[in-house]
């Protein structure tokens, strides 16, 4: 049994493994990973992002490292740590790119070796939590992580949905994918579900509303919550700030509150 | 030459000379591909003979769309949807949609062609029709249950764009508008190799206003032009909001980095138009209809009208050359 504890490696020391997931793209992953990750730190926890989308890697900008480099060290690479107290650690392709704008253009094989490589060769140390955000889809990426984490044995997936009925039927195969690859699903989250107008206060439901609640219930998984649109929460995205420090008083942030206080609770029933 | 500086780093993404290039397996690009040692195998070499039967295919489909875009979530599939029906309402225009969206097909739902199934005949599969002069082919046509999930890694997707490309019966076509998923990966390389011998008149490029998105679409771009496909301009899907209360404008994803028009001038690529983000075409594509009939007035309509216009004139300015016989 020894033998188990010196294969995990660089992720010995990492707690709990959450994947964010979705069948499409533009859902608001990267946006849930990052500020989950960032409720995470505020509740005193240790934090990774392991940033496997390889074509669109966003996380980088959303927490104002883009400019960062990696390094690379005996046991591997060092991620890069979003501040100084290092309790958030990230790894992303986006750090490996010579030019911001340049495309990765590659094909499954290649995605799924350096997944691989992002999955054994990183030394994130001591985490309380390892978030793993991932492309829209059900394919190499996909396939490929959930395989190379299979061995750490992850807490679960949780599922990002908006709306209409058009993301919601990509999530439905997002959520199947999950089955198949005996996954387990913490629960779904129905993000960008209605708008608040800044100037007389009326919500409107952009991309309809409901679909994430009948879709957990359709698949027997438990509903996390609505995140609603909020602008503010896209600049402060854009600017790589923190949202929840913000704006403790807008809507998005008691949405993205609740889902970390269920995340913790799943985290220590598990550790218990 | 990054030669002896551990292999880690090796990973820095580089261009894959491409299985049929006589660099294949050799570059400096295939360290640690894990298709190296077949393309170095000389296996690959020489076309896939599929291209030849592609190329015959394509003879009788006059233009070539692409519709891409870095990111997900911006639109692809209700521009490419509405472009489809837009153009199809003269009903002298025949138009193809193929959905190369292998894992996350939204054409059926949008077109309104839910559980819909593909019919085989002696020619092939035929597309499922939306009117006469509208058909559409997709992987959500192949599967029993809208639950079903593609877990499909690279070569089976590409496998399947091949036989869309090959062995769909489309007949004479005007408009054939490829519909993409997210990402420059195994499905947009395989749509623009299978279909190199036959011309590609362009790509159009859907984005959102904030720079999270841009920054995906600059990549998509430099893609574009890696793969020397055409840039026939860029839409800014949802830019604005007009509040259905007090009729003012809010913008939803705000262009703190100058929006489409910025990145544009930029990169000297045109921009098509802009889209405001209006909840009836949500509503419209989730019961499959086409919201340029139900909303003809609105000022999201206009746009998109203005948008397929521009489209259509330099698709007919970029008419295929006669055929030369060599
Ligand atoms: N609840 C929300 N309110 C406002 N903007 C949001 C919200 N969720 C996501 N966004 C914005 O939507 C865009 C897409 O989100 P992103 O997290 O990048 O999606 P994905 O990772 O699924 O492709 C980003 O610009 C993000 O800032
Ligand atoms: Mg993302
Ligand atoms: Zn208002």
């Amino acid at each position: 049994m020894e033998k188990v504890e010196e294969e995990k490696g660089n992720l010995a020391g990492v707690q709990h493994i959450i994947l964010v997931l979705s069948g499409k793209g533009g859902v608001g992953k990267s946006t849930i990973s990052t500020e989950l990750a960032l409720a995470l730190r505020h509740a005193g926890k240790k934090v990774g992002i392991l940033d496997v989308d390889l074509c669109g890697p966003s996380i980088p900008r959303m927490l104002n490292v883009q400019d960062r480099d990696v390094h690379q060290c005996d046991n591997g690479w060092v991620p890069v740590f979003v501040d100084k107290d290092k309790s958030i650690a990230l790894m992303s392709i986006g750090f490996l790119l010579e030019k911001p704008d340049d495309a990765v253009v590659w094909r499954g094989p290649k995605k799924n070796a350096l997944i691989k490589q992002f999955i054994t060769d990183v030394t994130w140390g001591e985490l309380d939590f390892l978030i793993v955000d991932t492309p829209p889809g059900t394919s190499d990426e996909h396939i490929s992580t959930v395989e190379s984490l299979r061995p750490f044995k992850p807490l679960g997936a949780v599922v990002v949905t908006t709306p209409q009925a058009v993301a919601v039927g990509d999530v439905r195969r997002e959520l199947t994918f999950c089955k198949k690859t005996g996954l387990r699903v913490l629960g779904v989250v129905e993000n960008m579900s209605g708008f608040v107008c800044p100037h007389c206060s009326e919500c409107t439901n952009l991309f309809s509303k409901g679909g994430g609640q009948e879709l957990a219930k359709h698949a027997g998984v438990p509903f996390l919550g609505c995140v609603p649109l909020d602008p503010q929460l896209t600049q402060s995205l854009e600017e790589g700030r923190d949202f929840l420090q913000e704006f403790p008083k807008s809507l998005a942030f008691s949405a993205l509150a609740d889902i970390a206080q269920h995340l913790l609770a799943e985290a220590s029933i598990c550790s218990s | 030459m990054a030669e002896g500086s551990g292999p880690a780093l090796d990973a820095r993404p580089h261009d894959c000379p491409g299985t049929g290039s006589d660099e294949a397996g050799k570059a400096d690009a295939c360290q640690g591909c894990p298709n190296q040692g077949l393309c170095s195998s000389g296996q690959l070499a020489g076309p896939d003979p599929a291209l030849e039967e592609i190329k015959e295919k394509m003879k009788t489909v006059k233009h070539k769309l692409l519709v891409l875009s870095g990111k997900g979530g911006v639109g692809k599939s209700t521009f490419t949807a509405l472009l489809a029906h837009g153009l199809a309402e003269d009903e002298t225009t025949q138009i193809a949609v193929l959905d190369a969206d292998i894992c996350g097909p939204s054409m059926p739902k949008i077109m309104g062609l839910e559980g819909e199934q593909v019919h085989q005949s002696g020619s092939g599969w035929s597309p499922v029709y939306v009117e006469e002069n509208l058909g559409v082919m997709s992987v959500g046509f192949l599967l029993s249950s809208p639950d079903d999930a593609v877990i499909w890694r690279g070569p089976k997707k590409n496998g399947m764009i091949k036989q869309f490309l090959r062995d769909v019966d489309w007949g004479e076509i005007d408009y054939l508008i490829v519909d993409t998923p997210p990402g420059t990966s195994d499905e947009h390389l395989s749509v623009v190799q299978f279909l190199s011998s036959a011309r590609i008149d362009g790509a159009v490029i859907i984005t959102t206003p904030q720079e999270v998105a841009l920054q995906d679409v600059r990549k998509e771009i430099n893609f574009c032009h890696k793969v020397k496909l055409p840039v026939i301009g860029v839409v800014e899907n949802m830019s604005g909001f007009v509040c259905p209360k007090c009729k003012k404008e809010s913008q939803i994803f705000p262009p703190t980095t100058g929006g489409a028009e910025m990145m544009c001038r930029t990169l000297n690529v045109p921009l098509l138009g802009k889209v405001p983000l209006d909840p009836q075409i949500g509503r419209s594509c989730d019961i499959g209809h086409s919201f340029l009939s139900e909303a003809p007035n609105s000022p999201a309509t206009l746009s998109y009208r203005n948008i397929i216009q521009r489209i259509q004139d330099y698709c007919n300015q970029n008419s295929p050359q006669e055929e030369k016989t060599i």
